[in-house]
């Protein structure tokens, strides 16, 4: 073993029944670097990271760590600790009915008491070093999702660990936090700990990254230097073609001329939003964006009547009606793709078929089942739509990748016809593959007549598909941007509150 | 300079949990029912020994509501602890009454180490398969109870009555407190008397609280009962941790059985019968939330408290009947889940208002009037 | 190979507890053929009845098979078990009896007044547990625990004293036979309430509705649908189960003993949910697994007693069995098992391959 690699995995191999997901990977890990694992969903990345952290057993290849003669095998995180490697992951896992002290140091260390002095004092000093707002006695589940994120962090970096993987650990951080986060990981390649890096976001990858490793269907592209390699020529490794222009698409449409209005709300408020002012024409794409934590998902919640509504006057198609729970908004055309998919959207153990009619089924009523034959024929008309990777209609949604989860929900708002579609985060923790056809279908649905309310944390996919942006701060509508005005620059602007 | 800024961070005192919240609620109804009782009822609730009667009677609900606290903390339930109860008390009492041995003290030791030894067993066949085989954890435990209940009136249809003289001798050793006594109509003091079963029983809540809280594996199941997923996540062994949260459980309901046969030596078929539910209601009572995580022994203590207190109050009341007490129980149940419920979800409510407060600086003064 | 795949899967949860009844009627058969003789006589009324241990279990599994059904759903709904449906039940006969004997004379029509009063009051009582799990958020166990610990005290209120009785000819033909028909009532009144609950899932979406809510009931809330509605619905149709199963444990006895009337029910119909390969935890369910569960422990229970097992015994023996159904069924034990097959396959794959080579 060369004496700067850390980590080398050889020949990696795991089977699911009727899938391969990984076939015959290499990866090897220098120390001191961030290396980017890239892949679209269900290229293998997350596979092939439970793999190392022992929360899968492998089929097949062999894993050598600096340090121990020999591959390894890892059966159990804990086991993948005691060599050095840790792991922090998207969703956070740590407990909320602990302390954070607790969280950070549980599950380690030898012995059988617990040592509450110690373990606080040296929390609050970790906690203190990096800047975490987080006191050591609080009740973890009392803080915000990002820092119990940073607290994660903090417990990883803890360990006396040779390799650190973060498993899209930006996704719900804003951009402050990202750069915080980005100091750290630098910090960390200075000591010489070797980071390997997943994530959807391209420029974050080139911010920080000195490798990237790339995976498509479980398969090892391969592995290059950053500076080898621009962004187009990666997004063509992940994708496995000549990447269409994404600059191809974009919304021309004026922004809806007034008199041709499907929605609109006076002074709406519900528990989560205070009032504001909001109308859609019909055929348009117009989008809320602002920081996380804006009130930009609790508007369209209040739109949904997703949160109890507290006040407004609502028109649809010029008659003011009453809509206060989802039910109202479906049976006014409306639809819903919430923003958390996996708690708001899926209903994991249902199969393909019950989560795509669940919504039709649902607005038609409970007294009116749809026949068995009717749902599967529906099931294949959208699963071959929109291009689903599902073994069979029966499968349960939950094995599916992200991506084509995504895709099931949205089939199941598209089968019941709405009128008014709302987006919120469509894209977020899926491929670009994926994302790129849902940004096409947006704009064919507009040209059908459709509108649509567009969430999205990458400004540009938003100036690609809007014509018509809604500028959110501090749970405040502070500007509308149309035409001209649609540049990043002066959305920032106006996120910033950077008004002369 | 940073030091002592930060020293100040940390001593900072840090807003009630949920559980502490819960726990503090039922210590303060039972403060309150206690004083409500000694006013309106008076005679032998102003006299010390009442408190030590609750203790006496109840000694083994109240090792089995700390066996269950540990289970439902980590997430779990065990149904079976009255049926072990149930198992252990006749097979001592069987045990106690053929036992040749000469000695007294070997005898009675080996009806201690078999009670131990009942539960253990249980504990050890239920944990492996809770934890080891992910079985339904009431399922499991429902057949431990059908077990233990069959075992029983496998070993005795009738009841039986311990015969051993030492052990009855045990039975009747009683700590006399004089300072606590009070004197009779005759004029003799009559000293507070505390049953060996009661001073076990405060001794199990001693113990089950600092294990819980300066033992690993105590904060262990705290964690699997927050997030099972997490808590593997962060290296905890999962699989053991549950398993060791059974064995323990079996082993105080063996314990609890033996307590049992001190307070009554006599082995019968309902013996500690539904001595589960009383125990799960205890703990309830006390904070712990059966979906797991949250509670802990000394809350159970009062929950059993409070729960024995209605027993008596209603005992001294016209309205004796034991289908009086089953309503009442039913009632202050009924009470608290509802209690728990909305504290909990105004606590959650109040929690979530701060965070997005603090993170969205500005004061909202024009907010919509929030109505509920 | 494929197509035997489908149907294998169709089966699915089915598989264990069909198997074990067929492991039962084995050992029957291996034990005493007679066991499952079934033999016309005339009963102590003077009817001709069909007799015999087949004929006893269906009949005696009827209040569990029925209870087992709503518990399905209850489960199904909201992910835990409601422990109070013996109470209730108690209850319900409470209400039965005290309707009855309130009107004066027995008769068709006061019986059927009787039931449908005690299904209201029974449905009253399970509103109660399902406002506190649907409204207040309580897991069932322990929203059920309530009633669990005061319901039979209700009933005792109710009637005040010990044992009422119900003489008539209408009680017995509801709890035994109708005269003239061979075949035990009660097992009609499963039949019943089977058809009733096969109409609803088969004109209603009630199913994907309730399995919705219980996977994730914040989703089927944004999809439209009304959780808390849901979940209190399934409590109603567990009411109703519930009083028909006490109205027939009246009639069978002909009295109403507020102790012993569908005494330890509940455990038993957790049990049938379980063996019937349904998840405790909710979501996915089948009526059919709980309905067979129910048959399965019954079946267990005769072949015991048939074995001269003394009847307080039973309960060792039976939880034997279940331990056993459960680990065969269990998920760990279900993948060691596969990962068994699976080798032995590919290792006899290999051989023939080789086989095949050396020819």
């Amino acid at each position: 073993m060369q004496d700067d690699i850390v980590l080398t995995m050889r020949g990696i191999c795991k089977y699911f029944p009727g899938v391969r997901a990984l076939n015959n990977v290499d990866f090897t890990l220098r120390k001191g670097t961030i290396h980017a694992l890239m892949g679209e969903n269900g290229a293998g990345k997350s596979t092939l990271i439970k793999v190392l952290t022992g929360v899968y057993a492998m089929d097949g290849g062999e894993i050598r760590i600096d340090g121990h003669e020999g591959p390894i095998v890892i059966h159990s995180p804990q086991e993948a600790q005691h060599y050095g490697i840790s792991t922090v992951y998207q969703e956070i896992t740590l407990c909320p009915n602990l302390t954070v002290a607790e969280n950070m140091f549980i599950g380690r260390g030898s012995g059988r008491g617990v040592d509450w002095k110690g373990m606080e004092k040296k929390a609050g000093e970790m906690l203190n070093n990096l800047g975490i707002p987080a006191r050591p006695r609080q009740q973890l589940g009392s803080c915000s999702l990002a820092v119990q994120q940073m607290v994660a962090i903090a417990r990883a970096v803890d360990a006396e660990c040779k390799v650190l993987i973060l498993d899209e650990p930006t996704s719900s951080l804003d951009d402050k936090e990202v750069e915080m986060l980005f100091g750290l990981m630098r910090e960390l390649k200075s000591r010489g700990v070797g980071i390997i890096f997943v994530t959807h976001f391209l420029e974050q990858v080139y911010a920080v990254s000195d490798q990237i490793t790339v995976l498509r269907n479980g398969e090892l592209v391969g592995q290059y230097d950053v500076k080898d390699l621009p962004q187009v020529k990666l997004v063509e490794k992940m994708i496995g073609k000549d990447l269409e222009d994404l600059s191809g698409i974009k919304n021309n449409a004026p922004a809806g001329s007034e008199n041709d209005v499907f929605y609109e709300a006076d002074d709406l408020s519900s528990s989560e939003s205070r009032p504001f002012d909001f109308h859609i024409a019909k055929g348009e794409v117009n989008g809320f964006t602002g920081l996380l934590g804006s009130g930009r998902s609790e508007s369209v919640r209040a739109i949904f009547g997703a949160d109890p509504v507290t006040g407004g006057t609502v028109k649809v198609d010029g008659k003011q009606v009453k809509i206060t729970k989802p039910l109202d908004a479906m049976k006014h055309g409306i639809g819903y793709l919430p923003e958390d998919r996996k708690r708001d959207g899926i209903i994991a153990d249902l199969s393909v078929r019950e989560n795509i009619i669940l919504a039709l089924q649902v607005i038609k009523g409970m007294n009116h089942p749809i026949s068995r034959a009717k749902t599967e024929a529906f099931a294949d008309e959208y699963i071959k739509a929109l291009n689903i990777k599902t073994a069979s209609t029966e499968t349960p949604i939950r094995s599916l990748s992200g991506g084509n989860q995504q895709k099931v929900i949205l089939a199941r708002w598209l089968l019941t016809h709405p009128q008014y579609l709302i987006l919120d985060e469509p894209t977020r923790g899926i491929d670009v593959g994926t994302k790129t056809e849902i940004q096409k279908l947006v704009l064919k649905l507009a040209e059908e007549g459709m509108s649509i309310t567009f969430i999205s944390s990458e400004i540009e996919e938003m100036l690609r598909t809007c014509s018509r942006l809604i500028v959110m701060r501090d749970r405040k509508i502070v500007g509308e941007l149309t035409g001209e005005e649609l540049t990043q620059e002066q959305v920032m602007k106006t996120i910033a509150g950077g008004e002369q | 300079m940073p030091d002592k800024k930060q020293k100040v961070r940390s001593l900072q005192r840090e807003p009630l949990t949920d559980a502490q919240m819960l726990m503090f609620i039922s210590i303060g109804i039972f403060v309150v029912m206690y004083l409500a009782a000694m006013l309106t009822l008076k005679g032998g609730f102003l006299k010390p020994q009442m408190i030590f009667d609750l203790l006496n009677d109840n000694a083994a609900l109240i090792i089995i509501a700390c066996s269950l606290t540990v289970v439902m903390i980590g997430g779990g339930i065990n149904i079976s602890v009255g049926g072990i109860i149930g198992l252990t008390v006749m097979s001592c009492a069987l045990f106690l009454n053929g036992c040749m041995i000469e000695s007294s003290f070997v005898s009675i030791l080996l009806t201690f180490l078999l009670a131990l030894g009942i539960g253990l067993a249980f504990g050890v066949a239920e944990g492996f398969l809770v934890s080891y085989l992910e079985i339904q954890p009431f399922i499991v435990t429902l057949a431990g109870m059908f077990l233990a209940r069959g075992l029983t009136t496998i070993l005795s249809v009738n009841p039986v009555k311990v015969t051993h003289k030492a052990f009855l001798e045990l039975v009747k050793v009683k700590l006399k407190i004089s300072w606590l006594g009070y004197t009779a109509q005759n004029g003799n003091l009559i000293p507070a008397k505390i049953e060996i079963g009661a001073i076990v029983a405060i001794l199990v809540v001693i113990l089950m609280a600092l294990m819980l809280r300066y033992v690993k594996l105590g904060r262990n199941i705290y964690a699997v009962g927050g997030n099972r997923q997490s808590a593997l996540m962060l290296g905890i062994n999962v699989k053991r941790t549950i398993f060791w949260s059974y064995v323990i459980s079996g082993l105080l309901a063996g314990l609890a059985g033996f307590v049992f046969l001190m307070h009554k030596p006599a082995g019968n078929a309902s013996v500690a019968l539904r001595g589960e539910m009383d125990a799960i209601a205890s703990s309830i009572i006390g904070g712990t939330l059966l979906t797991g995580g949250v509670g802990n022994v000394i809350g159970t203590f009062f929950g059993t408290m409070i729960l024995a207190t209605i027993q008596k109050i209603i005992a001294l009341s016209p309205l004796n009947a034991s289908w009086w007490q089953e309503m009442a129980n039913g009632a202050m149940l009924g009470f608290f889940i509802v209690l728990q419920s909305v504290v909990l979800s105004a606590r959650s409510k109040s929690r979530i208002k701060q965070n997005s407060r603090k993170q969205n600086a500005p004061p909202v003064e024009e907010g919509p009037p929030q109505t509920q | 190979m494929n197509t035997k795949k489908k149907a294998g899967a169709g089966l699915g949860q089915l598989l264990i507890p069909l198997v074990a009844l067929g492991i039962l009627i084995v050992f029957n058969l291996f034990r005493d053929l007679g066991f499952f003789a079934i033999s016309m006589r005339v009963n102590n009324s003077g009817n001709i009845v069909l007799t015999g241990n087949l004929i006893s279990i269906i009949d005696s599994a009827s209040e569990l098979a029925i209870i087992a059904m709503g518990m399905t759903l209850v489960t199904a709904a909201c992910g835990g078990q409601d422990i109070s449906v013996g109470a209730v039940g108690a209850i319900a006969g409470a209400v039965f009896v005290k309707i009855l004997q309130g009107m004066g004379a027995i008769t068709v029509g006061s019986v059927l007044l009787g039931l449908l009063l005690c299904c209201l009051a029974t449905i009253l009582f399970k509103l109660f547990n399902g406002t506190l799990v649907a409204v207040f958020r309580i897991q069932p166990m322990i929203a059920t625990l309530i009633l669990y610990s005061c319901g039979r005290s209700i009933a005792y209120w109710i009637n005040g004293d010990a044992t009422p009785q119900l003489n008539s000819p209408i009680i017995s033909s509801i709890g035994m036979t109708i005269p003239g028909i061979p075949i035990p009532t009660p097992i009609f009144a499963v039949l019943l309430v089977g058809l009733l609950m096969f109409l609803v899932f088969k004109f209603t979406s009630l199913s994907l509705y309730t399995q919705s809510v219980g996977i994730n009931a914040g989703a089927a809330r944004l999809n439209g649908i009304n959780p808390t509605l849901i979940k209190l619905l399934s409590f109603a149709l567990l009411g109703v189960c519930v009083s028909v199963a006490s109205v027939i444990g009246v009639c069978r006895l002909g009295q109403l003993n507020h102790k012993t009337l569908l005494v330890d029910i509940e455990m038993d119909a957790i049990l049938a949910v379980a063996i019937g390969g349904n998840n405790l935890g909710g979501g996915r369910f089948k009526l059919s697994g709980s309905i067979l569960g129910a048959y399965i422990i019954q079946m267990l229970t005769t072949t015991l007693y048939a074995m001269n097992v003394a009847p307080v015994n039973v309960k060792a023996y039976k939880a034997i069995v279940i331990i056993i159904i459960v680990v065969a069924g269990s998920p760990v034990v279900k993948s060691k098992l596969t990962e068994f097959w699976n080798r032995t396959r590919s290792v006899r794959q290999t051989k023939e391959l080789s086989k095949r080579g050396v020819s």
